[in-house]
């Protein structure tokens, strides 16, 4: 049998998906007969277009969705034969056995002479949407006739046009659809904060043009000039080939059908915004989803019907918190006004406050689901937590409607999460909530954690894998970039805790160039601009002293350039110098003075290793029993650059007396007569603990392939974030288990951890210098991109103790 | 109040995901370019710290919103409406476009 759709909207295009989906034996062929010239879109996000999606971000059908369904572009039907069950267009004509409309409404633009003046506009297409950014160009303010959701919208979109932006409204006040007038001022007030201009109570009466502007004449005092008009002010349904075909229409228009979307020709159907359901039209995309269902059964022999639709919204505009739902005035209206917080709630209750009827809120909408799902019973909780701001915890019941756009209960996504949809994209695709604006998204993942799904070990909301787990994937699968491991393991776009952590597991399997290509994004400052931001926004330069050991030559070099840059200058715990207040233009010019003078910067700030600090030892103590600073300055130089979960100390002392403190170290070393001992596993900060003896008596070389493998294991096995002190405690088996792996090989793993650490040693360049020689990079190195050679003004500097400070910085926190 | 439109640097000066700051007059502007070519410009001084920093912060999603993370304590900027997710505190929002090649930035 032959099916005809008349427009391919949100809600003609729900019904060819939902038709494939369960028509499984093809009773139907269908044909689409489209005006717009692109396939369906969202039009209810159709505003972000504004913010830089694109008509593809926004479309609803993939070419060839769903399959075999016959779709005609740009070809308008223009008439309808019911006699002869036949549709015509300009191209040709198309019979049907089923006829559904589902063509929409149109903008509605008040009869005021001059409206079709140039730079008029609608809001309601794509193409709508283009012309007005394109006329929009250059030009710098406008005007938006209506101060409903689609006028609010529009007033956005204006805004983000970089135009100011009055908007005009007949009602009395803002959202007259949604709100009451304390709810409106509510509004209002929250809008003129953000320089929009909201004249309410008087019409448009006339547009003049005068040169390149517009003028626009109100009913009342007020006169406006712009450069363009935005008519938002309401829809009308679509109902003029069903007029011209003899259908019956409701008496304010919109075709009108009965609860099973019938018209009074039983071979057509309406849905959509264009239908007047038992008189009744929806300005919803909800309600049309519901209907397109409601035919797809009925078209396949069923006998659902469309039993109204909830009207409940809930938005945020222009920034502002939105929400009305049920019954927005009962016997007994409860009320919360707070206008210096621009927060606004009313409840409607029955006159016993027994039921709950319906309810606004504005400024803060976090109460919503609960309170929507309990309308019509009690209100679930104390009445005065509601209307303050900030929801109390509320558990929805099952029959809750979690996603209002898609009609998807709690017990649906609860169903879902049970067969095993385990993140919100999985249950976006089974259950469709979610899909359409996007509102319930944070209810689904609260129900995804109220269901226990695993969510404890996942390093953040974008991965849901160990630091541990990924490191494998990204060693095993051969993946180089962020994009690429988010793309196929993660969602979203990433944080300050994954991309830092994917940043350090590429270095640390050796990809080149911090900064190189997409893996700069990855940094957090620290690493992004190879220093350790302070408090005031500048950054310390520490230069890398291997072991502690430095020639008076140099010493004066540190000297020379912390005068220079009027830098202050400290000798640091770890038996460094540090230099502090350095401004980001500054860096590179410090870093080539010191490399010139034979210093790498050191890392005082990467999760890598910082120093390995000696005691004097053999070469000049009288008690030394090994050269303890020849040692600590080789392992600095072996070990420096690898990337690691957290950073990684070290010290060497030259006998038992333990002047360097190795046992505090992730990994120390003490003399013996013998050989060396190595200590492993010490931490000194937060939560001190002292190294576990790991070897005895044992010679260089063995001393230095076991440190090897005990970093390299430790770098694939442990926590974002987790030293080597809680991740041996954390080892199942503790020290025999990591003598087990990296001393007697049982797992097999030496080789290749002995292997991954040649690479380090192999591929170690001075990160700093690299910067200097890569003039890309260096360009990044300024404190402002349009003026590369200013320093940023609100630094400034004080004295203390004949060395430059940071002054306090003003006001903190609003 | 027109808006002015001050041209800042080149779009393909961007690094993805990356922020630079920009000085506006008096105003110190945080540019971002997203993973998808979108920009978007705040104000560069993280309310919570005082210090003009934001430009420097890691680019990323929290949930559907597009944020970036202050460098300095970590709370996240929605780089849409400005607002701080993590603390009772906002920065600026200024409009942004590309001309030619050239991003501009819009001021009051
Ligand atoms: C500069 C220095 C203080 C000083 O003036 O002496 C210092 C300064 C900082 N320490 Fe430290 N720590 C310094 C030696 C130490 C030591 C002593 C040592 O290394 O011998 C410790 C205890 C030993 C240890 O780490 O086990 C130490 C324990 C910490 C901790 C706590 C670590 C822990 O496991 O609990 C942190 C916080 C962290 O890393 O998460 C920290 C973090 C920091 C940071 C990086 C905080 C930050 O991000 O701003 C500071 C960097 C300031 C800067 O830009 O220079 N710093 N810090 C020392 C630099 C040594 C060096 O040359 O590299
Ligand atoms: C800016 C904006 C924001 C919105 N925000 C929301 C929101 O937050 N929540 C919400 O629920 N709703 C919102 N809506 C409303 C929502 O978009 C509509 O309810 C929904 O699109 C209705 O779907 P439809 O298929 O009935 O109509 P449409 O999506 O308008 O589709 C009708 C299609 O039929 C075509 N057509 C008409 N006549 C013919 C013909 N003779 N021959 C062939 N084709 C024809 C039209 O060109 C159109 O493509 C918003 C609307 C706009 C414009
Ligand atoms: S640890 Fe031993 S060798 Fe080193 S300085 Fe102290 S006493 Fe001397
Ligand atoms: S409520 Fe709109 S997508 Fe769920």
């Amino acid at each position: 049998m032959r099916l005809v759709v008349v427009g391919n909207g949100m809600v003609g295009q729900r019904l060819i998906e939902a038709l494939a989906a369960r028509d499984t034996d093809g009773r139907w062929s269908v044909t689409v007969l489209a005006e717009e010239h692109r396939r369906a879109y969202d039009r209810v996000r159709l505003s972000a277009y504004f913010e830089g999606a694109t008509a593809e971000d926004l479309t609803l059908a993939p070419a060839g969705v769903p399959s075999g369904t016959d779709i005609r572009l740009g070809e308008p039907v223009l008439a309808v034969d019911r006699a002869a069950r036949v549709v015509r267009t300009a191209a040709g004509s198309y019979p049907y056995d089923a006829l559904v409309l589902a063509t929409g409404s149109f903008p509605f633009v008040p009869p005021a002479p001059g409206r079709d003046a140039r730079g008029c506009f609608v809001y309601r297409t794509l193409d709508d949407l283009e012309a007005l950014r394109e006329y929009a160009n250059g030009r710098s303010d406008g005007i938006v006739v209506g101060g409903g959701l689609l006028g609010l919208e529009a007033a956005n979109a204006l805004r983000l046009l970089g135009l100011r932006t009055s908007v005009v409204e007949f009602a009395p006040h803002l959202m007259p659809m949604q709100l009451d007038p304390a709810g409106g001022a509510m509004l209002r007030r929250r809008i003129e904060e953000l320089d929009i201009a909201v004249h309410t109570g008087t019409g448009v009466t006339a547009i003049a043009t005068d040169g390149d502007r517009l003028r626009v004449d109100t009913a009342g005092e007020l006169a406006l000039e712009a450069d363009l008009v935005v008519f938002a002010a309401g829809v009308r349904p679509r109902d003029d080939l069903a007029r011209t075909a003899g259908l019956a229409v409701a008496e304010r228009g919109g075709i009108l059908v009965d609860s099973s979307l019938r018209t009074n020709d039983p071979a057509v159907f309406a849905i959509g915004e264009c239908a007047a359901v038992e008189g009744r039209c929806y300005g919803l995309v909800a309600p049309g989803y519901a209907m397109a269902d409601v035919v797809v059964d009925r078209l396949l022999g069923g006998a659902a019907a469309f039993g109204g639709a909830d009207t409940s919204t809930k938005l945020k505009l222009l920034g502002v918190d939105v929400a009305s739902f049920g019954r927005t005035a009962g016997a007994l209206d409860v009320v919360y006004a707070d206008p210096a917080n621009g927060l606004y709630a009313k409840l409607a209750l029955t006159d016993d406050a027994g039921t709950l009827l319906g309810g606004i809120l504005v400024g803060d909408a976090t109460a919503y689901g609960a309170l929507r799902a309990a309308v019509g019973g009690p209100v679930p909780g104390k009445l005065a937590d509601f209307l303050s701001a900030g929801a109390p915890d509320v558990a929805l019941p099952g029959h809750a409607q979690v996603c209002s756009c898609n009609n998807v209960t709690k017990d649906a996504v609860l169903a879902a999460i049970g067969d095993g949809c385990g993140d919100v994209p999985a249950v976006k695709a089974c259950t469709r909530a979610g899909t359409t604006c996007g509102s319930c998204v944070p209810l689904l993942k609260s129900l995804l954690a109220e269901a226990g799904v695993a969510q404890s070990t996942a390093l953040c909301e974008h991965f849901a894998y160990t630091r541990q787990e990924l490191f494998d994937l990204v060693r095993v699968r051969g993946i180089r970039t962020f994009s690429a491991l988010v793309a196929g393991y993660g969602t979203g776009r990433g944080c300050d805790i994954c991309k830092p952590t994917v940043a350090s597991i590429l270095a640390s399997l050796g990809n080149g160039h911090i900064l190189d290509g997409e893996q700069a994004a990855l940094q957090d400052t620290n690493d992004h601009f190879l220093a350790n931001i302070q408090r005031d926004g500048t950054y310390s330069v520490v230069p890398r002293i291997p072991g502690g050991e430095i020639t008076p030559e140099r010493l004066i070099v540190i000297g020379e350039v912390a005068r220079d840059f009027g830098l202050y200058t400290k000798i640091t715990g770890g038996q460094r110098i540090d230099l502090l207040g350095a401004r980001v233009e500054q860096l590179p010019d410090i870093w080539r003075r010191l490399v010139a003078a034979g210093f790498e910067s050191g890392h005082a700030y990467g999760k890598a290793l910082r120093t390995v600090k000696s005691c004097v030892g053999s070469t000049w103590c009288r008690y030394g029993v090994q050269d303890s600073v020849g040692l600590a300055v080789a392992l600095e130089l072996r070990y420096r650059g690898l990337r690691a979960p957290h950073k990684i100390k070290s010290a060497v002392s030259g006998c038992a007396r333990e002047c360097a403190e190795a046992r505090s170290k992730d990994f120390g070393i003490i003399a013996t007569e013998q050989g060396w001992n190595l200590y492993l596993g010490g931490n000194g900060g937060f939560r001190p603990r002292h190294a576990d003896l790991f070897l005895s008596d044992v010679d260089t070389d063995t001393l230095v392939r076991t440190v090897d493998r005990f970093l390299m294991y430790y770098i694939r096995t442990a926590d974002r974030l987790q030293r080597t002190a809680a991740w041996i405690e954390g080892l199942d088996g503790g020290l025999d288990h990591l003598r087990a792996v990296i001393v007697d090989d049982r797992l097999g793993l030496c080789a290749d951890l002995d292997a991954a650490m040649a690479r380090h040693v192999a591929a170690h360049t001075d990160e700093w210098r690299d910067v200097l020689e890569d003039p890309v990079k260096l360009r990044r190195f300024v404190s402002f991109v349009n003026a590369p050679s200013t320093p940023d003004p609100s630094i400034s500097v004080g004295r203390e103790r004949g060395q430059p400070v940071p002054l306090r910085l003003p006001a903190v926190r609003r | 109040m027109t808006v002015v439109w001050t041209p800042v640097c080149r779009f393909a000066d961007l690094l993805a995901e990356r922020g630079v700051a920009a000085l506006i007059g008096d105003a110190q502007v945080a540019v971002f370019r997203l993973h998808d070519d979108r920009l978007r410009a705040i104000g560069n001084r993280d309310p919570v710290s005082g210090a003009h920093v934001l430009s420097r912060g890691v680019v990323g999603s929290r949930g559907d919103r597009a944020v970036v993370a202050s460098p300095m304590h970590k709370q996240a900027y929605d780089l849409d409406t400005g607002e701080c997710l993590d603390a009772d505190a906002r920065v600026p929002v200024f409009p942004i476009r590309v001309r030619g090649g050239v991003v501009e930035v819009g001021t009051a």
